[in-house]
């Protein structure tokens, strides 16, 4: 495996942060202009990060750094095949999120629009900060800067409401920054070295008591970010943002961040070898099955749809950490390919959610009888994306749930192959009656029976990423070869031990 | 006992002193009485300086017809010590400025709120409790 | 090298300040001048010092000539030069942001103000780089009666202020100097590395036990460390806004620096660690001091106020380091001092253009402010955000390694209060914060109906430097690594 000196790393971090200078800058006055900016640093960012994928296939590591922050730890960029994942994730699926957005925002003439765009601009430069974060200490710093940057996202309708989830997301994110920190400084002391190693750096570092304390930390502290439960509180409350926010949180930046921090401490930090030998694998896999089931079954009880989302949201995140704590190469690959999959699919449900909301202004589940009549290319997607998510070939989500169940077996643990298809039975169960009543039941009075879709901007989006999700499922290398490198970044991690 | 206090007569005397001019200074409540407090916490500091530079049999510490005539062998331990007399000089200027800026400050205290009585103040400042915290 | 580049940092404002005194009866519009010119040679004069040391080492200067310790003498080591340019870095900016705001609220006494601010910043800088024991309370009573001047001068309530500040600061003074005297009783010397040469033998002897703690009590009362902060808020509330912005950053750091002068080079560090456990007993009021500070802060409504409570937890911080007793928390509390110098610096400067605009200062009253003044808002944010101690911003690594040092030394309660302390830091700021950028809507508020609020921004010459200041907590934290590794390092004594 050889390190080749690259600065396209930073360059995909500081590209998005000079966007969301300018977009400041142009304004409100300039609008048109303003949108130019987003859509053009979200497309040049993804041209950038798609051109280091290359390497990486051939087994590359990139690495730049750009300053020494303390004695062994610096401020540093290494696109490995797991950064790399989540990188082209992210960076692909917030094109599709920015055109969204300017529709979303221009079909409600949303308030304070340039600070819409300025933040959602500083949460992309975060995004790509920690995919391509070659320590823990880079990680954490652009982990807070995620904070900082969604919070007025968060918070941006200012409703009491708003405001009041947005209180909550800030303690529930900077408790956990707190804890991150401690664990951190922590591992720096008995190591010396934040560095991330495919099959971890901390055997042998220190008792199993403060090892297995350590490792409890960093879980509950990234766990918050991934919305495991106890501490998911924050994320249905989060619901109150505007839902090319929802969209964002749940599909792209912040939740993927928690899982993928999770699984970086799971996988580069902790590794396979010393969780085994500490049984804490077992444990984990436990804790994260309990969420699974239990958001499967909150998520039957909502009537709201974006918190129904937001539960199986969860519930998906859950079972990425589930996979990883099995530490068997499918279900590693599984899980990763599962952020990817999950990740387009949610995204179309999220969007289909927002383009109801514009056209119809309905929030609820019960009041969409028959909303498929009038918005068929809608309720379409979300059909697809539903399946997807219950793991219906021939969409994405069945790709990484089997490979998630392969893994279950190689494990030896039946019970989580069971905790997969309870989860997927519940899935069925609280999507399959939206998509039913959508297009079986009569319109209600309020409903068009005639076609009368949402404005294109925000119907060509959820399209795109409902097709890709398809594509996806066929072919899993289409387009990105996000299979390819979700196994590579396993067998780097199982072989490097 | 009674050797040990006599002894060390001059620590006695400006502990004492400065022990008077810091209840003046915390414990009265008339603004002015503070200052006079002050300054008497000061001037014990003073006091004590000066007394650790005296000896006994100890002369001023003035070289007679030195000037031009090379250098004399001095016998220092017949000269009292000036250099906390020299120290002193400075610490009585900061003294008097502190004084100065101090009485300064009550006057307009005073045009401010007519009195010059701590409580009368705070009563004036609608505080319930002192600003000692 | 210019050999006296060490003495210029402080004559040049000595003089200046009489010069100012003296063309300002001719024409007022000159103090201001005067005072920036004055500022920036010294500031310059600094870090040419300061670069001198990088390259050379500890630089001594002999005032007149005389040898020590004889003579006094000008000591310029590692951690002397890092904070004679902080300091005149900080007062030169502050300088420039004054005279709008010195302006508006002193109108009839600019030319004073400008003679006193000067001689104030004299004090402090001559405080920072004297090697000599006395000199260095000559000019610590220079800066403290500058300072009684300077915030008397505010508004109402600051003459009551001032003198309350006045008695705590004389006796602060003053038990510095019976320490300086019986240091002098029992060693002879008033010079700092004479007498670090001489004490070690008379460790044991009473009077050193003494002096020390009269040292150690003068200093925490000049520092605000707590339980003696007590004359802080109210004088840095009621100082008109300049004066603020110029003391709460200093005045506190200059005596944290003393403090560490006196345990660590005066007198070795073996003597205040083990013999006395005065970094134990320390650390716990410091732990004190960064709790008491935050809670207070958050019964504040006065958001000056508040940034006063913050100021005395900042406090705290620099002293945990110090009582640490080991590298790291050492090395944090020495960071701190350039971190929270600037910190309070944006802050201050920020409510300086806040009370300027708008006179007002209550938190509720800070609504709209993000339109009105956005890129004061958006500095406020960028060091609220360093207190609370998000990276990268500088106050994260002062952190940093203020939480390395109390797991060093196991110390689990002192990284708890670190911790808590940080979030009790984000409801302080995010509660003023979200007045000030958030207005509540009704429901489905569909945009355009937005208030016309006209942008009142600051004037450029408080805009600026509140900018400068925002910078440099973004550009201190990426480069910590680097002052770290060229200043500070070599500022620990190496027995740590």
């Amino acid at each position: 495996m050889e390190t080749i000196e690259s600065i396209r790393p930073l360059l995909a971090v500081l590209v998005t942060l000079i966007g969301a200078l300018l977009i400041i800058f142009t304004g409100e006055r300039h609008r048109n202009l303003r949108e130019f900016w987003t859509l053009l640093v979200s497309v040049l960012k993804f041209i950038i990060v798609i051109s280091m994928v290359p390497f990486v296939l051939e087994g590359q590591v990139l690495e730049y750094t750009v300053i020494t922050l303390t004695q062994g730890v610096s401020l540093q960029f290494r696109v490995d095949p797991f950064g790399m994942f989540f990188g082209v994730l992210a960076s692909a699926l917030w094109i599709a999120t920015s055109v969204y957005s300017i529709g979303y925002v221009r079909g409600l003439n949303e308030h304070a629009q340039t600070r819409y765009f300025f933040n959602f601009a500083l949460c992309l430069s975060a995004t790509m900060g920690i995919a391509f974060a070659g320590n823990l200490l880079t990680l954490f710093i652009f982990y807070e800067i995620l904070t900082v940057a969604t919070y007025p996202l968060v918070a941006h309708k200012e409703t009491e409401d708003a405001i009041m989830g947005g209180r909550k997301y800030l303690a529930y994110t900077l408790i956990a920054g707190v804890v991150i920190l401690f664990s951190i400084i922590f591992v720096y002391t008995l190591t010396g070295t934040l560095d991330f190693k495919p099959g971890g750096f901390l055997l042998g570092s220190g008792s199993s008591a403060t090892l297995i304390f350590l490792f409890a930390l960093l879980i509950l502290g990234f766990g918050v970010k991934a919305a495991l439960m106890p501490m998911h509180e924050w994320l249905p409350t989060a619901m109150v943002a505007p839902t090319p926010v929802s969209a964002l949180l749940h599909a792209v930046a912040v939740v993927k961040a928690g899982v993928f921090g999770c699984l970086r401490i799971i996988l580069y930090v902790f590794g396979p070898e010393l969780l085994h030998s500490l049984n804490l694998w077992l444990i984990l896999a436990y804790f994260a099955a309990f969420t699974v089931i239990v958001s499967g079954m909150y998520a039957l009880a909502q009537d709201n749809l974006k918190r129904r989302l937001a539960f199986s949201t969860i519930n998906n995140l859950a079972i990425i950490v589930m996979g990883a704590a099995l530490l068997t190469p499918s279900a590693i690959t599984g899980s990763i390919f599962h952020m990817a999959s999950h990740g387009f699919m949610k995204i179309t449900l999220f969007f289909v959610a927002g383009a109801i909301y514009v056209k119809t202004h309905k929030e609820n589940v019960s009041e969409l009888d028959g909303l498929g009549r009038q918005m068929p290319l809608t309720m379409g997607a979300f059909a697809i994306g539903a399946m997807g998510i219950a793991g219906t070939p021939p969409v994405c989500g069945f790709i990484s749930k089997w490979y998630l169940a392969m893994g279950s077996l190689e494990a030896k643990e039946v019970i989580f192959l069971l905790v997969l298809l309870v989860s997927a039975l519940l899935d069925v169960a609280y999507f399959f009656p939206i998509i039913y009543n959508a297009f079986f039941k009569s319109p209600q009075e309020d409903v068009n029976p005639h076609f009368d879709e949402a404005p294109a901007r925000m119907v060509l989006p959820l399209l795109i990423t409902a097709i890709i999700s398809l594509i996806l499922g066929i072919f899993p290398n289409a387009f990105f070869h996000f299979f390819n490198i979700a196994s590579l970044a396993a067998e780097k991690i199982l072989g490097g031990m | 006992m009674f050797d040990f206090i006599l002894s060390k007569y001059n620590y006695w005397i400006y502990i004492i002193l400065m022990m008077i001019g810091f209840y003046a200074m915390i414990g009265k409540k008339n603004l002015v009485k503070k200052i006079i407090g002050i300054n008497i916490f000061q001037t014990a500091i003073i006091l004590f300086f000066i007394s650790t530079a005296a000896k006994r049999g100890g002369t001023l510490p003035i070289v007679e017809h030195a000037h031009g005539h090379g250098i004399h062998h001095i016998h220092a331990a017949s000269y009292i010590n000036p250099l906390p007399h020299v120290l002193m000089l400075t610490a009585i200027v900061v003294m008097v400025s502190t004084l100065g800026v101090a009485l300064a400050i009550v006057i307009a205290i005073y045009r401010r709120y007519n009195t010059l009585e701590e409580d009368e103040i705070l009563e004036q400042r609608k505080w319930s409790r002192s600003p000692l915290f | 090298m210019v050999p006296q580049s060490p003495v210029l940092v402080v004559v040049i404002p000595l003089i200046c300040a009489f010069l100012t005194l003296l063309f300002g009866w001719w024409r007022k519009g000159l103090c201001y001048p005067i005072t920036l010119v004055s500022l920036s040679s010294s500031f310059l004069a600094s870090l040419h010092t300061l670069h001198a040391v990088i390259t050379t080492g500890t630089i001594h200067y002999h005032l007149g000539n005389w040898e020590p310790p004889w003579g006094i003498e000008y000591v310029v080591d590692h951690l002397n030069a890092f904070v004679l340019a902080i300091v005149s870095f900080v007062s030169l900016v502050v300088a420039i942001s004054s005279k709008r705001s010195v302006e508006q609220e002193l109108p009839e006494k600019i030319v004073y103000f400008y003679c006193v601010f000067l001689l104030q910043v004299t004090g402090l800088l001559g405080i920072v780089v004297t090697g000599d024991m006395f000199n260095l309370y000559v000019f610590l009573e220079i800066a403290s009666l500058a300072g009684y001047a300077l915030i008397a001068i505010g508004e109402d309530g600051a003459p009551f202020a001032s003198f309350n500040y006045l008695i705590f600061g004389t006796i602060g003074a003053c038990f510095y100097l019976l320490g300086v005297g019986y240091l002098y009783v029992i060693s002879g010397s008033l010079n700092m590395a004479d007498l670090s040469q001489i004490l070690p033998g008379l460790y044991q002897s009473k009077v050193v036990l003494v002096a020390f703690a009269f040292f150690m009590v003068g200093v925490s009362l000049k520092m605000a460390l707590f339980p003696l902060h007590v004359w802080l808020p109210d004088a840095y509330t009621y100082a008109p806004s300049t004066v603020s912005a110029l003391l709460a950053p200093l005045m506190t750091k200059v005596g944290a620096y003393v403090m560490i002068r006196v345990m660590f080079t005066v007198f070795k560090p073996y003597f205040s660690i083990e013999l006395i456990p005065v970094t134990a007993v320390l650390s716990w009021m410091a732990a004190g001091a960064i709790l008491f500070g935050a809670v207070m802060a958050l019964a504040q409504i006065d958001l000056k106020r508040m940034l006063t409570y913050i100021l005395v937890s900042e406090v705290g911080y620099i002293a945990l380091g110090v009582g640490l007793a080991n590298r790291q928390g050492l090395t944090g509390a020495i960071l701190h001092i350039l971190n929270d110098s600037f910190m309070m610096l944006a802050l201050f400067l920020v409510v300086g253009a806040v009370m300027y605009r708008s006179g007002e200062r209550e938190i509720p009253q800070l609504r709209y402010l993000h339109r009105r003044m956005p890129f004061t808002m958006a500095a406020f944010v960028i060091a609220a955000l360093s207190v609370i101690g998000i990276p990268p911003t500088c106050g994260f690594f002062s952190k940093w390694y203020l939480i390395l040092g109390a797991i060093a030394a196991s110390q689990w309660v002192f990284v708890a209060v670190l911790l808590i302390s940080s979030l009790l830091n984000v409801i302080l700021f995010f509660r003023v914060i979200e007045h000030a950028y958030l207005e509540p809507h009704e429901e489905h508020a569909s945009g355009g109906l937005e208030l016309a609020i006209a942008t009142e921004e600051a004037p450029l010459s408080m805009l600026i430097p509140t900018l400068i200041a925002t910078a440099g907590i973004m550009v201190f934290g990426v480069l910590s690594g680097k002052i770290i590794s060229t200043i500070i390092q070599f500022a620990v004594p190496t027995s740590f």
